[in-house]
């Protein structure tokens, strides 16, 4: 066994099936990827399909709190989840850099297979690719996903209405924080973790409240501020937030404080917000606060008459707007 | 730590002294009935504005924004010069805020966009490990900001000195408070009532130019720090003065701001650098509130170095930021904000920096 992934890894030969024999199909090879077939034979489902992709290019590849095989196997289920679904089956594409550690490459595989089995996804089908050093940045990984619809859930930002109110499953901002500490090398204790994790069984928790809930979506790139600001523009209502009401963590807010960056405007990547009526948003809190990812759940906000506006109540009493961040903050930061 | 600064965010507290600023509003004496406050410094605008702290205010009571973002105030001629020695192979150094600042004709991002090595650096030190690693290029670092920035640039050069830099030389357009302080308050057109000072140049400076000024025109100066309790002490404790009638300088940040200041900064300020009459973007000159090298540091003077000199520039005529770093207007009071001028593409200076007051317009006020 070589401790580095070289060119001929991915070049179709004999170190090539070495590579994917021992490393892909003894963790993933019990489904319907066992024979290495071209393609997942999968069987019918009954309601609609979901469907989701996305590409995962994290630097660094390890940060507090996770790897990029958290991200890449979270981000795919949360945006299936989100989206009103359950998530089934995923696929795995590797992009590897000529020189990348056997060692890391083993460890990122074994957060893919821990972290599907926990959400209980299972990989399907897959590629792994190898290019020359410099080329791509030691691993890039896009995973894509295939869920199914719940019945029960009609998503629609147009049916919020002012009075409806605004929930989190946890502290806000504190992937970004984690990747920005691992990045530029800030080291504090008790410093800014990853919140990367998987919102599936919120979702599916949320269910028997159908028609109640409005919207859901996880806030990643661009952070809450983004996500609220795409939920208003263009519709008949606004959202208020309570400045004294966000959860942030210690870690991601003394940093922010010093480096005077918004954690509303920060990814998070194992957070969700659910928009509904406000008749169940206790309800769902407290269903919520009994998983691990829901324990610190909280209403952060309500819909409001003032059209198109985002606003946010400060410590002070004052009010004011909560601006989309213009550009990127940080770029690959998933 | 965390503690300690959510301290000065305590939500009760910050509802107490609201309540207190509402009470002594009321007892304004007649002639000053209608009361306005000028914080000079950038940090405190784009807090005011995070916190929503004009809205807390009595309609009596107004906050004026002032000359007090560094990148603001420095004229577009010096982002002219800059692009010229961009543009003939010179690497450029310079704080992240100046990138996009037009110039009369360009921007140092466009000229980055078109190959000129130009680098953001967080900390003047940058400069110096750029020289260091590239002795056979000429670096030359932007050098602006207001009292609080200019020591540690002048730490830099003594280290430039002791380690036989050769490459690196600064271009100045230094500017100082309290001349500015006297220029807004001489104008005729403006109506500044009081002064809420600025945090970090106090720390450098101390109470005492601000005695001196407050000796000559009795209007009240109060220093204060940054976080919204900071914020609302100040403006109460000006309000205080005002219906007690009195006029001093209260310092509200003895936590920081000791009274003779920060004597080591100063002796690094005095040992290089000499007052001149600076010229402001959109003000104009003011007298002897710029520094500038001392002869005896040419080598390290870039204008110097490379025998050139800062013309004044054309800014965009329609651009009113002059009108907005003197407190005439408010952003949103210029007939491009918003429209032709947002960050996306910005017109003027100040809703470039993150201490303009357009840019905190723009971000913060619904």
């Amino acid at each position: 066994m070589t401790d580095k992934i070289q060119i001929a890894h991915g070049g179709g030969g004999r170190l090539s099936s070495q590579l994917i024999d021992d490393q892909i199909v003894s963790r993933f090879g019990d489904g319907p990827l066992k024979g290495l077939p071209d393609a997942a034979s999968l069987p019918g489902i009954n309601g609609r399909i979901i469907y989701s992709t996305d590409s995962y290019v994290v630097q660094p590849i390890e940060f507090p709190g996770g790897n990029i095989g958290n991200l890449a196997i979270h981000g795919t289920v949360n945006d299936i989840s989100v989206a009103g679904g359950k998530p089934l089956w995923i696929s795995l594409s590797l992009i590897i850099e000529e020189g990348f550690e056997m060692s890391t490459f083993r460890k990122v595989l074994d957060t893919i297979k821990s972290s599907a089995e926990e959400c209980g996804v299972k990989v399907v089908t897959g590629d792994t690719k190898v290019v020359a050093k410099g080329q791509c940045d030691k691993i890039f990984i896009n995973t894509s996903g295939i869920g199914e619809a719940f019945s029960e859930f009609t998503l629609n930002k147009t049916n919020i209405k002012p009075g409806d109110k605004i929930i989190v499953n946890g502290t806000v901002g504190d992937h970004g924080m984690a990747v920005l500490t691992a990045r530029e090398g800030i080291n504090i204790i008790n410093g800014p973790e990853s919140d990367t994790a998987s919102v599936h069984r919120l979702v599916e928790s949320a269910r028997e409240f159908g028609g109640h809930v409005k919207f859901m979506r996880d806030p990643t790139r661009g952070g809450v501020a983004t996500v609220l600001n795409e939920i208003v523009e263009n519709n008949n209502f606004g959202i208020k937030l309570k400045e004294t009401e966000l959860p942030v963590s210690p870690g991601t807010h003394s940093i922010s404080e010093i480096l005077g960056i918004d954690p509303l405007a920060l990814a998070c990547e194992g957070r969700m917000l659910l928009v509904c009526s406000p008749e169940v948003s206790e309800k769902i809190l407290q269903k919520w606060k009994k998983f691990p990812e829901g324990k610190k759940a909280k209403v952060i906000g309500t819909a409001t008459e003032d059209r198109g506006m985002v606003l946010l109540e400060a410590v002070t009493g004052g009010t004011r707007l909560v601006d989309v961040p213009l550009g990127e903050l940080l770029p690959r930061i998933c | 730590m965390m503690k300690y600064i959510d301290d000065y965010k305590n939500p009760g507290a910050a509802r107490k002294i609201t309540e207190n600023i509402n009470t002594l509003a009321e007892k304004l004496p007649a002639a000053k009935r209608n009361f306005s406050i000028m914080e000079v410094c950038g940090s405190h605008t784009m807090a005011i504005a995070r916190y929503g702290i004009r809205e807390l205010l009595p309609e009596n009571i107004s906050l004026i924004s002032g000359p007090g973002c560094p990148v603001c105030v420095t004229d577009a001629g010096y982002i002219d010069t800059a692009v010229e020695l961009s543009r003939n192979g010179i690497t450029i150094a310079t704080f992240g805020d100046m990138i996009n600042v037009p110039g009369s004709d360009t921007s140092l991002g466009k000229c980055r966009s078109e190959g000129a090595d130009i680098h953001i650096c967080y900390s003047p030190l940058s400069a110096l490990e750029l020289a260091e690693k590239n002795p056979d290029r000429e670096v030359v670092f932007l050098a602006i900001g207001f009292e609080t920035t200019i020591a540690p640039l002048m730490a830099l050069l003594e280290t430039a000195k002791s380690k036989n830099i050769k490459n690196l030389s600064i271009m100045t357009a230094f500017k100082l408070v309290p001349p500015a302080l006297e220029a807004l308050t001489s104008d005729p057109e403006l109506k500044v009532d009081s002064f809420l000072c600025p945090a970090h140049v106090s720390a450098i400076i101390g109470e005492r130019p601000y005695q001196l000024f407050v000796k000559k025109h009795k209007i009240p100066c109060v220093i204060a720090s940054f976080e919204p309790l900071d914020i609302l002490y100040g403006i109460e404790g000006i309000l205080e003065q005002v219906v007690s009638n009195k006029a001093f300088v209260d310092n509200r940040y003895k936590r920081v701001v000791k009274q003779e200041g920060n004597t080591t900064a100063q002796h690094f300020m005095d040992k290089y650098l000499v007052p001149y009459d600076a010229s402001w973007r959109g003000i104009g000159i003011i007298p002897r509130s710029g520094l500038k090298l001392k002869n005896e540091f040419d080598e390290y003077n870039t204008e110097k170095r490379f025998n050139i000199e800062v013309k004044p520039g054309k800014p965009n005529p329609a651009c009113r930021c002059g009108d907005v770093l003197k407190g005439k207007i408010k952003p949103s009071e210029c007939p491009l904000f918003r429209r032709t001028c947002n960050p996306f593409h910005p017109v003027g200076p100040c809703m470039v920096s993150s201490e303009g007051s357009c840019a905190a317009f723009f971000k913060y006020v619904k």
